[in-house]
């Protein structure tokens, strides 16, 4: 035995700690991520409400719940999907993994395509950034800042789905990175389940 | 039905459970939103039922409580306190509804 293994062996069992939570390192870094990013949600939903009750005309434009109602029911619908790739992925059906992936995408495109749809005809209406017909511009500044940041976070999340399903059925990535992305799918959804009832529930024309 | 069949079976069956309940809460807001109460009241009731859909997809769908405790106590701690000092300025608020916010007229 050399003294450089002498001098090694008292502190490699110090050096040998298991990672934090015991989560692997990518997963840990979603969690860290998603914790950041619902700061930042938070931040932008308590500052609309903070432009809301300071102000006095705040316009109430939303005549139905149709829509919202589709877009919510698709992104819930979505999440499921994920978790049924997800168990695929964990018994080890790549192609039923890779099949129930592609699913989640399309749904997720299916709802930017209504989002986008709607500010089409908000835009329409003439409600723009600063100014709407219906009260304070403060309203569309909100809105579309809210409601823009989730479409952004849902077309990543569609690129990533695309991306990491074609590479886990080429077996690039495995199961884990399938959940990890899972993390942020359901991130997703679940701030929208914040957006509905602030931004669109509590702004109903009746 | 296997053993290995019927675990698929059950965590399918509980993914739907949660799945339906969230569906659910989500119904539930949409009829808040046509109750006939003022809007502290339908705010209050509609971000009740947010925070328990959100409480069923982290805990679950996000398997947060199959996770290691001390994970599920780290992200719940940090984003709490966060989400509770973000409230401060609530009274300013409403102090500006009587002099209006800025660029609001």
């Amino acid at each position: 035995m050399s003294q450089a293994d002498l001098t090694m062996e008292g502190h490699t069992s110090s050096l040998m700690v298991g990672p934090a939570f015991s989560v692997p390192t990518k997963k840990l870094a979603m969690w860290l991520f998603i914790i950041a990013d619902t700061m930042t949600f938070a931040a932008c939903l308590v500052a609309y409400g903070f432009l809301r009750n300071g102000t006095p005309n705040w316009p109430r434009p939303f005549p139905g719940i149709t829509n919202v109602a589709l877009m919510t029911f698709i992104l819930l619908t979505s999440s499921l999907t994920m978790l049924i790739g997800l168990r695929s992925a964990r018994a080890g059906d790549k192609a039923g993994a890779f099949r129930w992936t592609m699913i989640t995408a399309v749904l997720g495109i299916i709802f930017a395509v209504l989002h986008i749809r709607e500010w089409m005809e908000l835009i329409d209406k003439g409600m723009t950034l600063f100014k709407n017909p219906w009260g304070t511009g403060l309203f569309g500044a909100s809105f579309f800042s809210i409601t823009g940041l989730h479409l952004t976070h849902v077309t990543c999340g569609v690129i990533a789905l695309l991306v990491v399903g074609v590479r886990y059925k080429g077996g690039r990535y495995n199961a884990d990175d399938i959940e990890i992305l899972g993390l942020y799918w359901h991130f997703v959804d679940l701030v929208w389940m914040f957006v509905v009832p602030l931004v669109y529930l509590l702004n109903l024309a009746h | 039905m296997t053993s290995a069949e019927g675990h698929k079976s059950g965590g399918i069956t509980k993914d739907l459970v949660i799945y339906v309940c969230l569906l659910a809460l989500a119904g539930l807001q949409f009829v808040i939103a046509y109750q006939h109460i003022d809007a502290s009241q339908m705010f209050w009731r509609m971000l009740t039922v947010a925070c328990v859909e959100a409480g069923l997809a982290v805990l679950f769908f996000m398997h947060l409580w199959t996770e290691k405790r001390s994970l599920l106590w780290f992200v719940l701690i940090f984003t709490i306190s966060v989400l509770l000092g973000m409230q401060y300025g609530w009274t300013d608020a409403f102090r500006m509804l009587v002099g209006h916010a800025p660029f609001s007229s």
